[in-house]
């Protein structure tokens, strides 16, 4: 019988990475500087080479004959289980760093914990994404400081994007009862137990880059880890789909 | 034409070196803009890395290094080719040597 919590938990992980991914994609010819185009279509590649592997595990989970394709391109958008935070727009490149770090660090400490699963074949691709994890951290880190230690508009621009983008950080540690199935049997690190220690690098940080922490608490919906999306979702997924939807089995 | 690691409407230019192997001599790759050290070796990772090249870079700021100039050939290297007793091949191998 297929694995209901282990099949919910592997979309989670896989469309966090796949919608981020896609987002970074779209800075691809239009990145600020010749080198940082090429920094975000590599860690764009990064997050989904991962979905790939995430939700390749969970077709076969599912064991419906779906594979990763059929996830990432077939499902609409209540079937996500992206978090908020990763499908907002990129807006500037001060935006797009604050979003990145906000999720790198979460992401950091997750797949550092994640490599200690129960299940080899998670804890396998959390080692190689633990890996990526690292370096993204260590980009969009250096990026905000230098952001909001810079000049009076790139401050500005940084923390327009943190009291924008903070409310929507609620979902990561959003732990429901499939989080804590699978954190009981060992296959999945404590979600509140990160909590902490991610609010500690994430203030640290920040207080590195002169910025302020807003003083809104995040959004807690319990939706946002059960298909509860923004309206910028619909949108992404269109763009992402259409080619395999409109050509179905098409290969390129 | 203008310098482009000075120019002030760009990022600084530094050139990368990477070592392809533990032991091996870190070797001119390319180079990259960066604004600090810190980015110049992240945009050196990206450029010039991703596929396994290396296992260690060097970042140099461009306007650190001291170049010859192309009309410094003539004095800095022809001699050489005029003394060509300093080249190993001017010399013939005694024939009892076989093997080298």
């Amino acid at each position: 019988m297929a694995d209901a919590s282990l099949f919910e938990y592997l979309q989670r992980l896989g469309d966090d990475r796949l919608v981020l991914g896609h987002r970074l994609s779209e800075w691809c010819g239009h990145g600020p500087i010749l080198e940082e185009d090429i920094a975000l279509a590599n860690i764009s590649l990064d997050f989904i080479g991962q979905a790939n592997l995430l939700l390749g595990l969970a077709g076969t989970v599912e064991g419906k004959g779906r594979d990763a394709d059929a996830l990432a391109y077939l499902r609409d958008p209540v079937d996500f289980r992206n978090v908020p935070l990763v499908e907002q727009p990129n807006g500037d490149y001060a935006a797009t760093m604050t979003r990145s770090f906000l999720f790198d660090a979460f992401d950091y400490l997750l797949t550092r914990d994640l490599q200690d699963s129960g299940h080899p074949e998670l804890a396998g691709i959390a080692a190689k994404a633990h890996k990526e994890a690292t370096y993204h951290l260590r980009h969009s880190s250096e990026w905000l400081v230098r952001f909001g230690d810079g000049t009076e508009e790139s401050h500005r621009r940084a923390q327009d994007a943190l009291d924008e983008l903070w409310r929507w950080t609620g979902g990561l540690f959003l732990a429901d009862e499939v989080d804590q199935a699978l954190h009981a049997r060992g296959l999945a690190p404590d979600l509140a137990a990160l909590e902490p220690e991610w609010k500690g690098m994430v203030s640290e940080l920040i207080g590195r880059a002169t910025l302020t922490l807003p003083p809104v608490q995040p959004i807690t919906a319990r939706g946002y880890r059960r298909g509860d999306h923004t309206e910028h979702l619909g949108h992404l997924l269109a763009e992402m789909q259409i080619l395999p939807r409109s050509h179905p089995g098409a290969e390129w | 034409m203008a310098d482009e690691s000075t120019d002030p409407g760009q990022w600084p230019l530094w050139e990368v070196f990477t070592q392809p192997g533990d032991g091996k001599p870190h070797e001119h790759a390319g180079s990259v803009h960066a604004p600090d050290a810190e980015l110049a070796l992240q945009n050196a990772r990206d450029v010039y890395t991703r596929r396994g090249e290396a296992v260690s870079l060097w970042v140099v700021p461009s306007a650190a290094i001291t170049a010859s100039s192309p009309s410094d050939a003539g004095p800095f290297f022809e001699p050489g080719n005029d003394t060509p007793y300093r080249h190993p091949q001017f010399y013939k191998v005694p024939r009892g040597v076989k093997v080298f």
